[in-house]
């Protein structure tokens, strides 16, 4: 078998960092960040995403390529629907 | 086939027959399953999307409805849902050494925590009913926009709200049922020994999709319980 088996270690490492970031972001909501507390918000969920995808889901390790273009397609049309949406709806002079 | 000499040779009775082998079988499955998630993706996206634009237009009833829901208890559901996948993981990686024991376990654990978040995710709702917070003839929202106390806040745009956030809470939840649905057929046949290093892919395949549901959690806990919480 070439899948490959992360080990424990890696898994607590994940888990534990996973747990610190929630604490931070429901924390760092609290602070007065201006526009910037969405951003952090953000920042920190989409690096909790990275880490669940990479090391959790394996994508990281995952030696079929096509895994890696179903993934990487799937956020590129998620971007181009919230981008282009976006885009449109926030610039509408009413 | 019993008569043919190719019957003779050993294979895994896991093995479906289209298949060469079981790292192909293997390969082909997890494929499929990306590719599922990838609609999944598109379909919670549309939900986000709409998120995002109201947001947009109705930013101060989208901060006032956010500064109503229990924070206390959105970011316990999420730490319960990471400790989950933590146990997710280690109950495939049970199954990739071969542990039995280990894996039943790391199963049960995870349907325990799966229930937990249900069962926190209940008393929300329950307390969102008493509230009169469920979109429809009865919606009252007295809630106020943070930093703005006077102001009355536009009870249609609230509702806008909290019609988002029931719907994407909602479809997460049902999602979660799902999975925990499906960790009970796994924790079944586990316990049976179905799954051995050799063969787990329903164990990997459904895993993925706990993650999955585990990552929307991540963005709806900071676009849904912390907006403009700062005092």
């Amino acid at each position: 078998m070439s899948e490959y088996i992360v080990s424990v270690k890696t898994n607590v490492a994940v888990w534990l960092t996973l747990l610190v970031l929630t604490g931070v972001t429901a924390g760092i909501a609290f602070i007065d960040l201006g526009p910037f507390n969405t951003i952090v918000a953000l920042v920190i969920a989409t690096f909790k995403a990275l880490l669940v995808t990479l090391i959790f889901m394996h994508v990281k390790y995952a030696s079929e390529r096509l895994v890696k273009v179903v993934v990487i397609s799937a956020l590129f049309f998620l971007l181009l629907l919230l981008g282009l949406s976006l885009a449109d709806y926030t610039t509408r002079l009413l | 086939m019993a008569d043919s000499p190719m019957a003779v040779e050993q294979h895994n009775p896991a093995l479906q027959h289209h298949f060469a082998d079981m790292e192909q079988q293997r390969q082909a499955s997890s494929l499929g399953m990306w590719l599922f998630l990838a609609t999944e993706i598109m379909f919670f996206g549309g939900m986000f999307c709409a998120y995002l634009i109201y947001r947009y237009w109705y930013y101060p009833e989208f901060a006032a409805g956010s500064n109503s829901l229990d924070i206390t208890l959105g970011t316990v559901n999420t730490a319960v849902l990471i400790c989950s996948s933590l146990t997710v993981v280690l109950a495939v990686h049970a199954a990739q050494l071969g542990k039995r024991q280990a894996q039943v376990i790391y199963l049960a654990l995870t349907l325990v925590l799966g229930l937990a978040f249900l069962g926190v995710k209940g008393i929300e709702w329950t307390s969102k009913f008493k509230e009169h917070h469920i979109p429809g003839p009865s919606f009252h929202f007295e809630g106020a926009v943070p930093g703005h106390p006077d102001e009355p806040v536009d009870q249609r745009h609230a509702q806008i709200f909290f019609s988002l956030y029931f719907a994407m809470t909602g479809m997460h939840a049902l999602h979660m049922v799902i999975g925990v649905g499906v960790f009970s057929y796994l924790l079944y046949y586990a316990w049976k020994g179905r799954y051995t290093p050799d063969y787990h892919t329903p164990l990997e395949n459904s895993g993925l999709y706990w993650h999955f549901v585990d990552i929307i959690w991540i963005y709806l806990f900071p676009l849904l319980y912390l907006i403009d919480r700062k005092k």
